[in-house]
């Protein structure tokens, strides 16, 4: 039998309805594919039996010609889900053990829909990171690796697990989040797509919380028409989550007309950054010539505070994430650190379990947020914040659509940015600033560096228009062609 | 330097995490460069800017005030590192 870990979800979805072979077979392959690869690290909690339980049913399904969207679909699902009886810990040491009681809405309508689960996928802990290094189970391996050269590289963080995991085949497809990247730079870095919805289309509840007011989830997959595919059982209407947009979804695979005619593609200067590699400049006229020539028109636009986006980020999440990890102390789930008395406990538990990053950034919150400092640092933040999404309001009067790069470089080396948080930070230039007005944005495989490493760009979209990103994202994809595999070098 | 080692103290109390001496003084230059990073904010003039609450444009919807949830004491205290009687347990607080 030819490798069904080949297969786009597409393809192994319709091929699964048409019984070419079973939920279990695909299911099989992909364990075995994961054994292989343990050493990228990209799962943190394998559950073969699970996956293969829930195969077989889908198998009885689909012999009765029943079954859901995703019936039988072997997938991977980040750390930040809460999955019922499956250990969740946002890949943090203070929610060792924690086993879920309940599921979250986004995998639960997954589930709904007849998808497999083969594991849970590492994460930069509490999804705070931009290279997978902040895990507490450890970095994940980029399966890139640059041209003549066995460094290993991160695979973008914070969804690095599932940037990898769909890379290296090891998942058909992974559900992400994203706060300020988290989806879209994971997936430039690994020649995989990642879309961000609009905020209020996924569902947060059962999602360990970051920054509730930037955090949404999405999926990384191998093609725009995978991501629709997967995005579709995503999204849609939740009492539980009252951010949760109650409007209808639409049919995500069918935006993908190939047709971007008179689409108004807009070119925002200030992502013009100094220092940008000429390569990935490039890249960037690149696109732009591919959708002129599919007959898109573009539009020079301005969006002027976006160099502002990064500071404002720097202050709104770490004082979101400082209010939403009070919750870990020692007390209800998760690790406990006995201390002299109860102040004494929360204080060791906290010392304990949280990592470097992690405590940075509550500590930042805690200041910014901390009497006579709120109106300085977070109030000046949201006002920023509201500057920036009428930037884009402004844009879209003229355009359909944004079109930029998704990261300022290829992936970079485990270790080489973990000593200066600043320029770990930068790293998010180009995505922070959809998720600070609640925008959808999609990362496209485009190119290959000087290095041999994938290049992603970014289009990003009008509130709840993730149809003119699937669209216009097909179209690029089309052109680019890429159509590049990692080596893959762990199977040794 | 916008933080010094007596606000890193402060600020790890509020937190509720514990800070190690050797810890303080790096703290203090990692908070101190990333706060001073931020202060470019202080650029924009947005006197006539209203605070972001929601990037979305809806109100929050009503529901009837009636009990959906309940009577799972067992699962609510699954995962509790201590627990006593369907209680969370913690070290005593009040003498």
């Amino acid at each position: 039998m030819t490798d069904l870990t080949k297969l786009t979800l597409a393809e192994a979805r319709d091929k699964l309805k048409a019984k070419d072979f079973t939920s279990e077979e695909l299911t099989s392959a992909y364990l075995g594919a994961m054994e292989e690869a343990r050493e990228l690290n990209a799962y943190v909690l394998e559950t073969p039996e699970k996956a293969l339980d829930m195969a077989k049913a889908s198998d009885a399904r689909l012999q009765k010609g029943e079954g859901g969207a995703l019936e039988g679909v072997p997938l991977g699902i980040k750390d930040l889900f809460c999955t019922e009886g499956v250990r969740t810990t946002a890949c943090s040491h203070i929610l060792d053990g924690f086993e879920p009681q309940y599921e979250s809405t986004v995998t639960s309508q997954l589930w709904r829909d007849g998808a497999v689960m083969l594991g849970k996928l590492n994460n930069d802990e509490f999804a705070m990171g931009s290279s997978n290094e902040t895990s507490h189970y450890g970095p994940v391996v980029n399966p890139w690796k640059a041209e003549g050269e066995d460094k290993k590289l991160v695979p973008g963080g914070s969804s690095g697990g599932s940037s990898a995991a769909v890379a290296a085949r090891i998942a058909l497809a992974a559900t992400a989040t994203d706060t300020g990247g988290s989806i879209r730079q994971p997936a430039a870095f690994t020649g995989t797509v990642g879309i961000k919805p609009t905020y209020g289309r996924c569902s947060r509840w059962g999602v360990v919380a970051f920054a509730s007011s930037l955090d949404q989830a999405g999926p990384i997959t191998r093609t725009v028409k995978d991501a629709a595919i997967l995005l579709q059982s995503m999204t849609g209407h939740d009492a539980k989550d009252s951010t949760s947009v109650n409007m209808p979804v639409p049919d995500f695979e069918k935006a993908l007309t190939g047709d971007v005619r008179g689409l108004k593609v807009g070119i925002p200067r200030e992502y013009r950054v100094d220092g940008m590699p000429e390569e990935i400049e490039k890249l960037w006229a690149q696109g732009i010539d591919w959708l002129k020539a599919a007959g898109a028109e573009i539009v020079d636009v301005s969006l002027p505070h976006t160099k502002y986006a990064l500071p404002a980020y720097y202050i709104v999440a770490p004082a979101e994430a400082s209010s939403n990890l009070a919750r870990y102390d020692g007390v209800r789930y998760g690790l406990r650190v006995e201390g002299k008395d109860i102040t004494d406990m929360y204080e060791k538990t906290r010392a304990a379990g949280f990592g470097a990053e992690v405590k940075r950034r509550v500590l930042i919150g805690t200041y910014v947020l901390s009497a006579g400092y709120y109106d300085a640092y977070y109030i000046k933040a949201q006002k920023i914040r509201t500057l920036i999404a009428q930037d884009f309001k402004k844009a879209y009067e003229k355009v359909d659509v944004l079109l930029t790069p998704t990261a300022p470089s290829d992936a970079f080396g485990i270790g080489e940015k973990t000593d200066d948080p600043l320029s770990m930070y930068l790293n998010d230039v180009f995505t922070v600033t959809v998720n600070l007005a609640g925008l959808p944005g999609i990362s496209v495989p485009a190119g290959i560096s000087q290095r041999g490493l994938p290049l992603g760009l970014q289009l990003i979209g009008r509130a709840f228009d993730e149809e003119t990103l699937f669209r216009a994202g097909g179209v690029l994809e089309e052109a680019a062609g890429f159509k590049a595999e990692p080596a893959a070098w762990w199977r040794a | 330097m916008s933080v010094d080692e007596k606000t890193v103290r402060h600020i790890a109390r509020l937190a509720r995490i514990a800070v190690t001496d050797e810890e303080v003084a790096p703290l203090a230059k990692e908070l101190s460069s990333i706060l001073d990073w931020v202060e470019q904010l202080g650029e924009v003039n947005t006197d006539a800017v209203e605070p972001m609450a929601s990037v979305e444009e809806m109100a929050l919807a009503m529901r009837e005030d009636k009990i959906t949830d309940g009577n799972i004491q067992d699962k609510v205290t699954k995962n509790a590192p201590a627990k006593d009687d369907g209680f969370f347990a913690v070290p005593k607080v009040v003498e």
